[in-house]
C-alpha cells in the first residue's frame, strides 16, 4: 500500500507520461556544476508530487525547477542563494529540509528533547530506586506463603 | 448472485463480532466458563464468514463481472488471471476486507491454538478482538462496501493501476497486513490485561510469539514493498521517507521495542507497565497508519475535506481505541506490581536504552510525518519534511542504537560488566576500525561518513558472530563440543544473532547504495555504446511487442566487461491502453550483491531513446539485511520454549538451557 497511493496521486497528477527525472539533455556541461546542481535538486520537493524531490520526479514542474536551479547555478549564485531564490518564489513548501526556525522548532529539538528527557526519567527513577533501597521484594503475604508450601510439597512427592 | 452472498456473510460476521464483543465479558464477570467459551465459536465462525465473503469478492473479480462496481473499477477481462486476483486488494474497499480478513484470521488462531491460556484472558482477549473487528466491519459495510452493483452494467472494466500489476505489489499488501492487523493481538492482550488488573511473566510469555509473528510479517512487507519501489518506479531510489511508508514503519519501529521489553517482562518480570503501554501504541500505529493511508489525508488536507466521510469514520475510530485504551492505561497502570529490579549497566539497562532510542526513532518520524498537516491546518504554514530531514534527525538515533546492539546480548541479566563486554568485543572492535582504514583508504577523497557507516556495520556483524562464538566455545573448546554446544543452545539465541547480524547487512548496502552509486543518463541509438563502473552496455536495437492488456517497447543491450560478453538485458516501457498510462520495466542484471539497473525514458523522433543506467554497488544487501532479521524471527519463534502452546520443556532439560 505504501506506494501506492504515490503511484495513484502522480498517474492522476501526470496524466502525460514522461520521461524519468534528470534527463540528458538537462545535464550542465560542468561538471562540478552538475554535482551541485543535483546535490540541491535532493533538498528541493516537486510540489505537485507527494513528497518527491525534483531529481527523482518525473513531473513537467520538477523538470523546470532542475532547469531553474542550473540556470541559476550557472549564473554564478551559491547553492544558499539558489535556495532563498526558490523559497522566495515558491514559499518553504518547496524544501524537503525545513529552516530551522520559530515554527520549525519543535520539529528540529524533538529528538534531543525526547532523549534528553528520557534518560532524565531514567536516571531519577533509578536513584529514587537507590535510595529507598527497595532491593528487598515484599514479603510474601499468607495466600502467597501458603500456595507456595503447597507447590513445594507437592514438588516433593512428583519426585 | 454472489456479490450478494458476500455481503450478507459480511453483515453476519458483524452479527457475530457484536456478540464476541460482549457474551464473553459477562461470563466473565459472572465467572461462567459457557458464557466466556462463546468467545472462542463466534471467533471461529467470524472467520467462517469473513472468508466466504473475502471468496466471493475474489470469485467476482476472476469471473471479471462488471456489475460490480468494484470490478468495473479495478479490473480488466484481458487482465491476467493472477493480477485478477491481486487486483482484489489492490484498491480502497478490497484492501480493507483484507484487512479484516487477517484480523478474523489472527482472532481465529487465538480461539484454536489459546488453549493454554487461563479462560477468562482468553474471553476477553477474544472481546477486544471483536471490539476493533466491529468497527472496521461497519466502517466496511457504511462507506467502503465492495460489493455494490452498478444499474447498467458495462462491458468492459476500466483496468488496475498498471504500475500495480505486479508481482511484488501482489505479495506486499497481505504481508504488511498481517504485520500491521498481528499487532492488534498484543494490543486486545494489553487490554485484557488491563481490565483483569493481573498481569505477570506468563502475560508476556503469552503475547510474544504473537508479536514475533506479526514483527517477521512486518519487517518483509517493508523489505518487500521496497524492493518493488526499487525496480518498478524506475529510477532505482527504494526509500522516500514518504508519509505511506512511515505508516508501515512507525509500527515497526513501535513492535521492534516491543519484542524487547516484553522479553525483559517475560524474564526478569520488570518493565510490565512500559510493556502494556507499548503493546498499545504499536497497534495504534497501526490504525494510524491505516487511517493516514485510507483517508487521503495525507495527500492533500483539501483532498480529505471533500470526502470527508471515510476519514472520518476512520478517525473516530482512532480517537475510540486509542483515546479508550489510553485512558484506562492511565486509570490502571499504577495499580499494576513493579517487579525485577536491576542495575543500570545490565541486560535490562541495554534493553532499556534499545527501547529509549527506538522509541525516539518512532517520535521523529511521527513529527516528521504529521508535523506539516498541523501546520497548514492550525498556523497555515505550508512545510514539506523529506528525506534531508531525516538523515539528519532519524540516522544519528539508529547509529546510536546500531553501536550498542553488540553489547546488549552479552551484557548479563541485573547486573552486567560493561568493561569485560568491552574486553569481549575488541576482536569485533578491531574489525570495525581495519574495514574503517581499508574503505577509507580505498576510496581516499570520499565521504567521510560512508568508511565509519561501513565499519559500524561489519562492528554489528562481528559482534553477533563473536556472541555466538563465545556461547559455543568456540576455538576455546574443541570442536566437537562446540558442535554440540551449537546444537544445545535455544533457538532465540541463534534467531538474536541473526536479526542483529541483519542489521549490520542492511547498514553495508544501504551506504554502500547511496555513497558509490554510479549513473549514466543519456540518449542512446541502436550500437552506442555506454560505459558504467567498469562495464560496457551495447544499445542493439529497440523492438515492438504486444503484451496481454499493454503494448511495450523493448531496448536490447549487451552487456560485457573488459571484453567478455556477459549477459543481454532488456528494459522495456509498457503503455497500457485502458488507462491510457505507461510503466517502466528496469532491467536488472544481478553480480554477486551489485546490480546493474537499466530503465527506459522516452523515445525520439529519430529512433534514438532516453537511458538511465545505474550500478548500484551491494544494493541487494539492504533486503538480505531484513530477510535475515525475519529469518532470526522465524528461528526465534520456533523456540520450543516460545512456541505458540507449547508444552513445559522437561525439568532436566530446562537445568540444562544457559540463562540469557
Amino acid at each position: 500500500m505504501r506506494r501506492m497511493m504515490a503511484a495513484l496521486v502522480a498517474l492522476v497528477l501526470l496524466a502525460a507520461p514522461a520521461a524519468y527525472a534528470v534527463q540528458p539533455d538537462e545535464i550542465m556541461s560542468d561538471p562540478v556544476k552538475e554535482a551541485r546542481a543535483r546535490d540541491l535538486s535532493r533538498e528541493l520537493r516537486c510540489m505537485v508530487c507527494q513528497n518527491q524531490s525534483i531529481d527523482d520526479s518525473d513531473a513537467p514542474l520538477a523538470r523546470d525547477l532542475r532547469l531553474l536551479v542550473r540556470e541559476r547555478i550557472a549564473a554564478g549564485d551559491s547553492n544558499s542563494q539558489v535556495l532563498d531564490f526558490l523559497v522566495a518564489r515558491y514559499g518553504e513548501f518547496v524544501l524537503l529540509k525545513p529552516r530551522f526556525e520559530r515554527q520549525t522548532l519543535l520539529l528540529w529539538l524533538l529528538a534531543p528533547l525526547l532523549l534528553a528527557g528520557g534518560g532524565f526519567a531514567l536516571w531519577r527513577q533509578n536513584r529514587r530506586r537507590a535510595q529507598t533501597g527497595v532491593d528487598v521484594p515484599p514479603p510474601l503475604t499468607q495466600d502467597e506463603q501458603a500456595r507456595l508450601a503447597a507447590l513445594m510439597s507437592d514438588d516433593a512427592t512428583s519426585r | 448472485m454472489i456479490a450478494e452472498a458476500g455481503h450478507y456473510a459480511l453483515v453476519l460476521a458483524l452479527a457475530l463480532a457484536l456478540i464476541q464483543s460482549f457474551v464473553p465479558l459477562i461470563g466473565a464477570r459472572l465467572r461462567d466458563p459457557a458464557l466466556m467459551n462463546v468467545a472462542r465459536s463466534t471467533a471461529l465462525a467470524q472467520l467462517l464468514f469473513v472468508g466466504a465473503s473475502f471468496i466471493a469478492l475474489v470469485t467476482l473479480h476472476v469471473n471479471s463481472d462488471f456489475s460490480v462496481a468494484n470490478v468495473y473499477e479495478n479490473s480488466h477481462s484481458m487482465k491476467p488471471l493472477i493480477y485478477k486476483i491481486t487486483g482484489v486488494w489492490g484498491n480502497h474497499e478490497g484492501s480493507m476486507l483484507l484487512w479484516v480478513s487477517i484480523l478474523a484470521l489472527f482472532g481465529g488462531l487465538v480461539a484454536a491454538f489459546g488453549n493454554n491460556l487461563p479462560l477468562s484472558l482468553r474471553a476477553h482477549v477474544l472481546a477486544v478482538q471483536a471490539w476493533i473487528a466491529s468497527a472496521f466491519y461497519l466502517f466496511i459495510l457504511i462507506t467502503s462496501n465492495p460489493f455494490l452493483r452498478i444499474v447498467n452494467p458495462p462491458i468492459e472494466g476500466r483496468d488496475l493501476n498498471p504500475v500495480l500489476q505486479d508481482i511484488g505489489l501482489a505479495v506486499h499488501p497481505p504481508m504488511l497486513y498481517l504485520g500491521y492487523v498481528g499487532f492488534s493481538i498484543s494490543f486486545s492482550f494489553a487490554i485484557a490485561a488491563l481490565i483483569e488488573g493481573r498481569i505477570d511473566a506468563a502475560w508476556a510469555r503469552w503475547v510474544r510469539p504473537w508479536t514475533l509473528m506479526a514483527w517477521i510479517f512486518l519487517t518483509l512487507g517493508i523489505a518487500m514493498g521496497s524492493y518493488w519501489a526499487y525496480y518498478e518506479l524506475g529510477w532505482g531510489g527504494w526509500w522516500f521517507w514518504d508519509p505511506v511508508e512511515n505508516a508501515s514503519l512507525m509500527p515497526w519501529l513501535a513492535g521492534t521495542a516491543l519484542l524487547h521489553s516484553a522479553l525483559v517482562m517475560e524474564k526478569r518480570n520488570a518493565l510490565k507497565v512500559w510493556t502494556i503501554l507499548l503493546s498499545i501504541l504499536t497497534f495504534s500505529l497501526s490504525l494510524l497508519g491505516t487511517f493516514l493511508v485510507r483517508s487521503g489525508v495525507i495527500t492533500s488536507v483539501h483532498a480529505f475535506a471533500n470526502d470527508p466521510t471515510r476519514g472520518v469514520f476512520i478517525l473516530l475510530i482512532l480517537c475510540l481505541f486509542i483515546g479508550g485504551s489510553l485512558s484506562l492505561f492511565a486509570g490502571r497502570a499504577t495499580s499494576l506490581k513493579q517487579g525485577g529490579l536491576f542495575a543500570p549497566i545490565s541486560r535490562e539497562g541495554a534493553l532499556v536504552l534499545n527501547n529509549l532510542l527506538l522509541t525516539v526513532a518512532c517520535a521523529v518520524v511521527l513529527f516528521g510525518t504529521l508535523y506539516p498537516l498541523a501546520m497548514e491546518v492550525l498556523a497555515d504554514f505550508k512545510m514539506s519534511v523529506g528525506a534531508p530531514f531525516y538523515n539528519l534527525t532519524f540516522v544519528p538515533l539508529f547509529a546510536l542504537l546500531l553501536l550498542a546492539v553488540p553489547f546488549g546480548p552479552m551484557l548479563a541479566w541485573k547486573r552486567g560488566d560493561l568493561l569485560g563486554v568491552t574486553q569481549r568485543l575488541l576482536a569485533a572492535g578491531v574489525a570495525g576500525l581495519v574495514v574503517i582504514a581499508i574503505v577509507w583508504g580505498w576510496t581516499r577523497g570520499g565521504s567521510a561518513l560512508a568508511p565509519l557507516a561501513i565499519g559500524l556495520g561489519v562492528f554489528v556483524i562481528a559482534g553477533a558472530v563473536t556472541d555466538m562464538a563465545e556461547r559455543t566455545g568456540l576455538f576455546r573448546l574443541p570442536f566437537m563440543t562446540t558442535l554440540h554446544r551449537a546444537r544445545g543452545l535455544p533457538r532465540s539465541a541463534w534467531g538474536t544473532a541473526f536479526a542483529h547480524a541483519g542489521l549490520g547487512v542492511a547498514l553495508i548496502g544501504i551506504v554502500c547504495e547511496t555513497t558509490w552509486n554510479s549513473e549514466y543518463i543519456a540518449t542512446m541509438k541502436p550500437n552506442d555504446v555506454a560505459q558504467v563502473a567498469g562495464y560496457e552496455l551495447k544499445l542493439d536495437g529497440l523492438l515492438e511487442r504486444q503484451g496481454p492488456n499493454y503494448r511495450e517497447m523493448i531496448a536490447q543491450f549487451n552487456v560485457s566487461r573488459d571484453g567478455d560478453m556477459l549477459s543481454v538485458m532488456t528494459p522495456s516501457k509498457r503503455s497500457f491502453t485502458t488507462r491510457g498510462s505507461s510503466t517502466t520495466e528496469a532491467a536488472l542484471l544481478t553480480r554477486g550483491a551489485s546490480q546493474l539497473y537499466i530503465s527506459l525514458g522516452d523515445a525520439t523522433a529519430e529512433g534514438a531513446i532516453a537511458v538511465r543506467i545505474y550500478h548500484k554497488p551491494l544494493v541487494l544487501m539492504i533486503w538480505w539485511g531484513p530477510v535475515l532479521m525475519a529469518f532470526g524471527g522465524v528461528l526465534s519463534l520456533s523456540d520450543r520454549r516460545l512456541r505458540v502452546g507449547a508444552p513445559k520443556p522437561a525439568r532436566a532439560k530446562q537445568r540444562l538451557q544457559p540463562a540469557e
